[in-house]
């Protein structure tokens, strides 16, 4: 039978609709400005592990079918706002990730992402902290180096590990048949089960290896190691969010997005068209900046007590 | 042989895992925001019965498991074997040893419908209906007047298997069980 009912409850509908209040009272209190972008580009984001999905244009001025993607984050247009002068802003945006289907992904989900001229990536947490704890009204974060976090709950240093003892260590603790000789690919394995599941209390984890910067800045840590200067928050073992102290350098950006379309064509997955607006008003100059990306069904998931993303959407994935 | 990529995992696929023949009991998607995608898969082992945690790479893949649910009835047992026929027409008969019938050995009469689960034309499992009928050989007398509640006695049944039922029930009659949690439902 079709089942034409929403997936979540009418209680889980309205709390969505506080949510989205409270969001924007916070921002409105902190001046915060609310932007919107548009969810369907000429260009598409360079990640290597993001799949965008595609569609056309077709009609007046247009005359052979123009290809378009739809927004895996409004990252690049809200980076041009700031180029112009926009000052801090927010969006509560809907993002699509082709291949991401799960108990916490929707294809389609909403993401609130935010900018702050003048911050750098440990106020951005605190301010996320402000907004996160206020509310799943918690106030027990912490924050861990992507280092401590590896030490205490795998045993060893991210960054100084061989190849060979990050695949000895998973394949000690976990059972796969993985052949891969890219550290990234280990060590996100190990974040992911190992890691991520203990992370109870709302947890930051910064610092991440340079070499998983995306646009962060890199810069040295205490001891020495170069990483970057991003950071994600994790509740309940779930991931929340995603932030930078962004990359200012575009001659440092585009040599990263020539690595990734690199990357791409090494997975075997095909080079994205570049977003050259982008590269434009980063060459025109971003201010100095922090961003960070929120998944607002998750936080919602956390609010409600669901187990499954799909408890809180009205139509999720198979029922849109 | 088929084989499944990591976007048709689904619980209840059964699959070749070194070499057992195992069915996914949970599948989840596990991806950062940034990285990879990989396949987290809950297992059991259909011939120890091991339940544990196996991950995939995302577009991985797993040779399929020649393993599939056939209606039978079950027939006699020999001492060493089971044996059932299917109810197909074909009259085919299987044998099913002792580690196939597990659990299921306690509820089986003659002419029981089953399911029997073969792996390479081998019965790997036998499942029973969810409810049987069988005669009780063995309890204590019947309590006169205590028809409806009450405590409850041990009582053997035709098959062998004992059962709680209540204090009214007698020897000789027939009763309705729930062969999932082995528990008396009513008389048949």
């Amino acid at each position: 039978m079709t089942q034409w009912q929403p997936a979540a409850s009418l209680a889980v509908i309205r709390q969505r609709a506080q949510l989205y209040a409270r969001i924007r009272a916070f921002f409105a209190a902190r001046g915060v400005l609310e932007v919107d972008t548009p969810v369907l580009s000429q260009a598409a984001v360079s990640d290597p592990h993001l799949a965008p999905m595609s569609t056309s244009f077709e009609g007046p001025g247009v005359a052979q079918p123009r290809p378009l993607f739809l927004q895996t984050s409004p990252e690049y247009p809200m980076k041009r706002l700031l180029a112009a002068g926009s000052g801090p802003i927010y969006q509560l945006a809907k993002a699509f990730r082709n291949g991401e289907a799960g108990g916490r992904h929707n294809p389609e989900f909403c993401m609130l992402e935010w900018y702050r001229p003048g911050f750098d990536e440990h106020q951005l947490m605190d301010e996320v902290a402000d907004l996160v704890g206020e509310v799943l009204a918690r106030d027990d974060f912490v924050r861990l180096s992507y280092r401590q976090a590896f030490e205490r709950f795998v045993g060893l240093d991210p960054h100084e590990a061989s190849l060979a003892t990050l695949q000895g260590c998973a394949r000690e603790r976990l059972d796969l048949e993985l052949e891969s000789d890219n550290r990234d690919t280990w060590l996100n394995l190990l974040l992911s089960h190992l890691v991520e599941p203990e992370l109870r209390a709302p947890t930051f984890i910064f610092d991440f290896p340079a070499s998983q910067a995306a646009l962060a800045r890199v810069h040295p840590d205490e001891r020495g190691t170069r990483v970057a200067r991003r950071f994600e928050l994790y509740t309940d073992g779930v991931e929340l969010a995603n932030g930078y102290f962004e990359l200012t350098d575009s001659a440092e950006q585009t040599r990263r997005f020539n690595a990734d379309q690199q990357q791409r064509r090494a997975l075997g997955v095909s080079p994205l068209p570049l977003d050259e607006h982008l590269l434009a008003a980063l060459a025109a100059g971003l201010p100095e900046c922090a961003g960070v990306a929120l998944g607002v069904d998750r936080l919602l998931m956390l609010a409600s007590g669901c187990e499954r993303i799909e408890q809180v959407l009205a139509f999720p994935f198979d029922r849109a | 042989m088929a084989s499944y990529s990591t976007n048709e995992f689904k619980s209840g696929l059964k699959v070749m895992i070194d070499g057992d023949p195992c069915a996914m009991v949970d599948v989840e998607f596990v991806k950062p925001g940034k990285g990879q995608a990989f396949t987290r898969v809950k297992m059991r082992n259909l011939k120890s019965g091991r339940i544990w945690e196996r991950t995939f790479k995302s577009g991985e893949s797993v040779e399929a498991a020649d393993v599939m649910d056939r209606d039978m009835e079950y027939l006699y047992a020999d001492g060493e074997f089971w044996h059932f026929m299917l109810t197909d027409g074909s009259f085919e008969q299987f044998a099913a040893d002792e580690a196939a019938v597990g659990e299921a050995k306690q509820w089986l009469k003659e002419q029981t419908q089953c399911v029997v689960t073969l792996y390479n034309n081998n019965p790997l499992a036998v499942t029973p209906p969810n409810f049987v009928e069988l005669e009780v050989v063995e309890t204590d007398p019947g309590l006169k007047g205590d028809t409806a509640q009450g405590g409850s006695k041990p009582a053997t049944l035709s098959t062998g298997a004992v059962v709680r039922v209540p204090l009214f029930i007698n020897q000789g009659e027939v009763l309705k069980i729930d062969t999932r949690s082995g528990e008396y439902v009513s008389r048949a």
